[in-house]
């Protein structure tokens, strides 16, 4: 089903803000979706304000997804804001750099903002207050290749600001496949948060002329940058912004605002009509997104040479004084707190939005390049959910799943622990948006039981993994011993070696790294399963009590 | 410790229940218009009989009590089952039927969401089979006999089976139109004579289509609050009626018309609130046109072929243990398999 745009004619002096599609571009639809409560203005009615410098800066070195970065600088060594403190290590992996300049004093295993709770590898620097900058070196783009600009990203510490911290370099590579469309995501679906809308509506030159960067990168024919129509004053911003600049083929649109519709696959479907199946790259259909918020760092990065050293952040729920922040990475996230001023009856606090935001362990973490949205909760804006029931099977949850599934049924499965079934019933489909569990009636965290499934699926396969290694190696030992049994002559004294050396395998299958990869999974696993099972437990004692 | 999303829809099952049972409220008020009150009674009684069993099954479960008596799913089953009996069938076969639907059909499988068969339908059926000359206590409607009850009367009859001198229960009671409909058929009347009878009023019955209309209007209401989806009752209805359209054009004498299929018997009942139980139905939307276009053929032919007085029951009961089997095949495609990029 396609729904149309809504015609505006940008001549029409319209006294409200225009929104809307001025070329009647056909949008697409996806199924489901939800319209929560967005409660955003609160956090609108202000501009971006600067955080002050804080007394202390925590740095994790693993801000991204993929390989924690390499630690470079030493303990007691004075740093310069912008320098290179943590090199990317591997492929999939990304720079940090010292958000201001002053001290390094620890580089040890601090508490992090991570659903997991687990501390992680983090630098931490005094700031000597006086903002010194190390060289920044400004390029102009159109005079470097794809692949040197991409370095440059990773180098920056680039990677990607709505949400899930993948390094855009990455994003940017590609081999053979042609891209027609740069989807540029300004959508911001989730209720609450409001750090893109701020951001398009203060900066959106530069934005665009990040955009302009992307598309030069990869080539692409069109750029559509996709607003929710929730956000008149950020679409016409945007698109003052495109006009001014004279940027050709590139088109802000106005799309219809459901959650979640700024998920990188549904906005890709609205704008395009491409749907990206689970496992598919986008590229390989031609297309690739990028967060607003992204570009602009881009752009930073380029025409200004700074990394990636601070994120605009929206302070929100139950505070005094809602709104947006550029903060420098590695603020405790208790210094935001402070600026917002908490109400006296609030209890934790989240990082992102109410729908697929996690509990902050301390407010004491670190700010890091993933935290869009800081909401300080209490039972007042988010109540506790009544008792769970069992599931009814109205499917008003599969009415609402974005990636048309059947959360009913791989609730049944993941419940009955037959994982097997849940992951041919399109488990690994699930985007974890949580729509389902916002409509179900039961109060089933439904969510919760697909994150347990994932993870049991993952370690079942990471054993079996280790457990074929451990039988090629057997194998490859056996027809070794085999070889030698011909070779030798004593058959007898051969074959008692041999199943001695058989024994041996027997008990010691695996490396000693190995085993301390497995202890490492064991820990980490265990430590989900807990956080899962809890969960679940947590549902069931409203059922068995 | 909580877990997102933090927010949700403030529903809940008992409401969406309770809505359905307000859904219910047309056609049983036309019921009292109609018929009488004595339909209350047996509501009373089943209710009380549902709510009764189903704490005891809970207890004995070791399950809590409250949220589940408080969830209205046990109070709909008994409403369902009151309104599918002779409103003057013994007091004791409204408890036997509810409690066994609420022991059995719901419990022993499972409890709420586990069963399989819609639990009011197989309390119908263990009473039509087991006591099938007390399921034939039908009230004739008002102005229909020559002597009617008054209430205080219905109520001996109901808890003590005792009628006044005057009154034989013969006269006081009604095959339903579809049953005589079915007995003058086999006298070799015609058609046209036997629905000029009285009780059959304008649509399928004098009394009975009023209150199938009730039914209709609540099941409106259901569809506009989204508490069902239109597949089911669509499917169902339509596929009566066609068949009754074609069996009606093809030989008019021996069939009725598909507007007297709709309105007779249990059809609207079937099609708005028994068929469209979630727990018993498919999930998938091609899956529930399925199932309901099924019931919907049963129906019929249970109705014109089979011995059966009406056929929404066994045609539920029936097209349930193809649940399963037809949500397997009906999965839809998923995000990015379905093959319509542009
Ligand atoms: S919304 Fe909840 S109760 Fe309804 S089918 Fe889905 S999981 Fe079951
Ligand atoms: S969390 Fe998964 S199953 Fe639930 S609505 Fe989102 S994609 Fe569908």
């Amino acid at each position: 089903m396609e729904i149309s745009g809504i015609c505006h004619d940008r001549n029409n002096m319209r006294p409200a803000v225009p929104v809307g599609n001025d070329n009647m571009r056909k949008l697409y639809h996806f199924h489901g979706g939800i319209h929560p409560p967005s409660n955003k203005t609160q956090s609108t009615r202000a501009t971006i304000a600067r955080a002050p410098l804080p007394a202390k800066l925590v740095i994790p070195l693993h801000q991204h997804a993929g390989e924690t970065a390499k630690p470079v600088a030493r303990v007691g060594e004075r740093v310069l804001k912008g320098q290179l403190i943590g090199m990317p290590d591997g492929v999939v992996s990304s720079a940090v750099h010292a958000s201001t300049s002053g001290t390094i004093t620890a580089i040890d295993m601090q508490l992090i903002a991570h659903p997991s709770g687990l501390p992680n590898l983090c630098a931490t620097l005094i700031p000597d207050g006086k903002e010194e900058w190390a060289p920044r070196k400004t390029i102009d783009y159109r005079d470097h290749s794809p692949a040197g600009l991409q370095h440059l990203l990773r180098m920056a510490g680039v990677v990607g600001l709505g949400g899930a911290a993948f390094p855009s370099d990455l994003k940017l590579s590609l081999d053979k496949h042609k891209i027609t469309t740069l989807v540029l995501n300004g959508a911001e679906c989730e209720p609450y948060i409001t750090c893109d809308d701020m951001l398009m509506r203060e900066r959106a030159a530069e934005i665009v002329q990040g955009a302009e960067m992307l598309r030069f990168m990869l080539d692409a024919e069109e750029v559509l940058i996709g607003i929710e129509d929730n956000k008149p004053e950020a679409i016409a911003s945007m698109r003052a912004a495109v006009a001014a600049g004279g940027h050709q083929r590139m088109e802000v649109i106005a799309v219809p605002t459901v959650y979640p519709g700024g998920g990188a696959k549904q906005l890709i479907r609205v704008l395009t009509g491409i749907e990206v199946a689970a496992g598919v790259r986008s590229t390989d259909m031609g297309v690739q997104c990028f967060n607003v918020a992204t570009a602009y760092t881009i752009h930073r990065a380029f025409a200004h040479g700074e990394p990636l050293l601070s994120r605009i952040v929206t302070i929100t729920g139950n505070v005094m004084h809602p709104r947006n922040y550029e903060v420098l990475i590695g603020t405790p996230i208790a210094e935001l707190v402070a600026l917002g001023v908490a109400l006296p009856d609030t209890d934790s606090y989240i990082m992102g939005g109410p729908m697929m935001g996690f509990p902050l362990p301390s407010v004491q973490v670190p700010l890091v390049k993933a935290t869009n949205c800081i909401i300080a909760s209490s039972k007042k804006i988010f109540p506790p959910p009544p008792p769970v029931m069992p599931c009814i099977r109205c499917t008003r949850c599969a009415d609402v799943c974005p990636a048309d599934l059947q959360p009913q049924d791989l609730f049944w499965f993941a419940q009955s622990r037959e994982f097997g079934r849940a992951q041919a019933f399109n488990l690994f489909d699930c985007i974890e948006c949580g729509a389902c569990s916002y409509v179900c009636p039961s109060h089933i965290p439904l969510v919760q039981y697909y994150r347990f499934a994932k993870s049991e699926i993952h370690a079942r396969e990471h054993d079996k993994q280790l457990a074929d290694k451990a039988r090629v190696r057997h194998d490859y030992r056996e027809q070794r011993i085999e070889r030698e049994k011909q070779e030798k002559a004593d058959k007898l004294a051969a074959r008692e070696k041999a199943a001695q050396a058989a024994r041996l395998a027997d008990a010691q299958p695996l490396t000693p790294q190995q085993q301390a990869e497995q202890a490492e999974l064991e820990t980490s696993r265990a430590h989900i399963r807990e956080l899962a099972q809890s969960a679940v437990e947590h549902a069931d004692e409203g059922t068995t009590k | 410790m909580f877990f997102s999303p933090l927010i949700s829809k403030s529903d809940s099952v008992s409401a969406i229940m309770l809505k359905v049972l307000l859904a219910l409220l047309p056609g049983i008020v036309l019921y009292v218009w109609y018929f009488g009150p004595a339909i209350l009674v047996s509501i009373t009684l089943a209710s009380l009989t549902a709510l009764g069993t189903e704490a005891l099954m809970l207890k004995l479960r070791d399950r809590p009590i409250m949220p589940f008596l408080k969830d209205n799913s046990a109070l709909l089953t008994a409403w369902l089952l009151a309104l599918s009996i002779p409103p003057l069938a013994p007091w004791w076969m409204v408890v036997v039927g509810t409690a066994f639907a609420i022991a059995i059909a719901k419990h022993l499988y499972g409890g709420l969401g586990n069963n399989m068969f819609n639990p009011a339908m197989v309390g119908y059926a263990v009473l039509i089979i087991s006591f099938p000359a007390q399921m034939t206590h039908w009230i004739a409607p008002h102005g229909m006999v020559i002597s009617e009850l008054t209430f205080p009367q219905q109520l001996d009859f109901i808890f003590h089976d005792v009628l006044p001198d005057s009154d034989t229960l013969d006269a006081l009671t009604m095959a339903t139109p579809l049953d005589t409909l079915k007995t003058h058929l086999h006298l070799d009347q015609p058609m046209r004579q036997i629905l000029d009878m009285p009780i059959y009023g304008r649509l399928a019955g004098h009394g009975s289509e009023m209150v199938a209309l009730g039914f209709l209007l609540g099941g409106l209401y259901l569809l506009a609050s989204r508490i069902i989806s239109w597949h089911i009752p669509a499917a169902f209805l339509g596929t009566l009626f066609v068949l009754a359209g074609i069996f009606h054009l093809a030989d008019p004498a021996h069939y009725a018309g598909p507007l007297f299929h709709w309105f007779a018997g249990a059809s609207m009942l079937g099609a708005f609130f028994i068929l469209t139980d979630p727990v018993s139905s498919p999930t998938t939307n091609k899956g529930r046109l399925i199932y309901a276009a099924g019931a919907g053929l049963l129906t019929y032919l249970i109705r014109v072929f089979g011995g059966f007085p009406d056929g929404v029951a066994f045609a539920t009961l029936l097209m349930n243990i193809c649940v399963p089997l037809i949500v397997l095949y009906t999965q839809p495609k998923v995000f990015g398999k379905k093959g319509s990029q542009p």
